[in-house]
């Protein structure tokens, strides 16, 4: 990359996110506006794919809502993103988890879980 | 005031403005262009400045490029030169320096530049011709299908689309706003595309049209 778009860009990256990855259940806090005032809404769900790097950085969060499958896609480095909690670790054997989306019932949120204490180690 | 900067492309990338919303700028490295010469109606005709950019080394700057400069009591010879046509008398004097302080956040600016070679191209690619079926036995791709009528005309029409060079061409682009500059850089952060490659000269000024009327 250029090392004057790389200057532009780099104030604009994030330092302290939590170490998310996918298969990972988080709760993404988000910034709204409604006119003058701000307020935090919460989505939550599995992160499902993680793309990209430096300022094009992604991530997708898939949840069931009244038994509709939502996906949300997340800029990494959104201003509008205040906080990003990590609720569940899993262990996956794909990088991307597409194949979610095609489960229905229980098995559309179930991905094999690692024992949170063993993961923060 | 002037306002047209000699710069070169630097590339793409995004950034948040002020509404936390992602937006697609290019970086342009503008200024600081010296006033190389002052062009007077008196002199030469019509009313100018020329502007100097970037810097040429010695050993490939002929010594009438290198005493031009000097006349200015421009240190470096300048690489780029080019005139700006101006309506009234000039403020500016030579040895003045613009820079990009000469603009605005938020400001509407034209861009020109030389759009990427592309060679030698068909009309699909060249003039947007929809071509033909690929398969079910089409023998009609990417051709340029009918380019008249009969014996009457008995030509083809001017400007009849067909393959041929495409790009390579000056281009401008209007109404690009401004989403940031940073002075001590000299660089300015346009909002969307601009024509060239990376590193290739352009000319930054304020849009001709789109500007707010004045009262």
């Amino acid at each position: 990359m250029n090392p004057i778009i790389k200057e532009i860009t780099a104030s604009q990256l994030k330092t302290d996110l939590p170490p998310f990855k996918v298969g990972d259940g988080v709760r993404v806090h988000t910034k709204v506006r409604e006119g003058d005032k701000e307020r935090i809404q919460i989505f939550s769900g599995i992160v499902i794919a993680h793309k990209g790097t430096d300022i094009y950085e992604t991530f997708t969060v898939r949840s069931i809502r009244s038994g509709e499958g939502v996906e949300r896609v997340f800029p990494v480095n959104s201003p509008n993103i205040a906080k990003i909690e990590i609720e569940r670790v899993s262990e996956t054997m794909r990088a991307r988890l597409y194949y979610i989306r095609k489960r229905t019932g229980k098995a559309a949120m179930a991905i094999k879980e690692k024992r949170l204490d063993v993961a923060t180690k | 005031m002037i306002s047209t900067l000699l710069g070169k492309k630097i590339g793409m990338t995004q950034v948040y403005d002020a509404q936390n919303v992602l937006v697609p700028v290019t970086v342009v490295e503008a200024g600081p262009c010296p006033v190389v010469q002052v062009k007077t109606v008196e002199n030469d005709g019509y009313n100018a400045v020329q502007l100097g950019f970037s810097k040429k080394k010695a050993k490939n700057a002929s010594k009438a490029e290198q005493n031009h400069a000097a006349k200015a009591g421009v240190a470096e010879t300048p690489r780029v030169l080019s005139e700006v046509r101006l309506a009234a008398a000039s403020e500016l004097k030579v040895g003045d320096v613009v820079t990009v302080e000469a603009f605005a956040e938020g400001q509407l600016i034209d861009i020109i530049g030389v759009t990427k070679g592309k060679g030698f191209q068909g009309v699909v690619k060249r003039h947007r011709v929809a071509g033909g079926p690929a398969s079910h036995g089409s023998m009609f791709h990417r051709r340029i299908g009918s380019i008249g009528m009969r014996q009457t005309p008995g030509r083809t029409w001017k400007n009849q689309i067909m393959p041929g060079h495409m790009g390579g061409v000056r281009r401008t682009v209007q109404n690009l706003s401004i989403v940031k500059i940073l002075p001590e850089k000299n660089l300015i952060l346009v909002k969307g595309a601009i024509p060239g490659a990376n590193g290739d000269d352009v000319i930054v000024r304020t849009a001709i049209k789109g500007q707010p009327k004045q009262a």
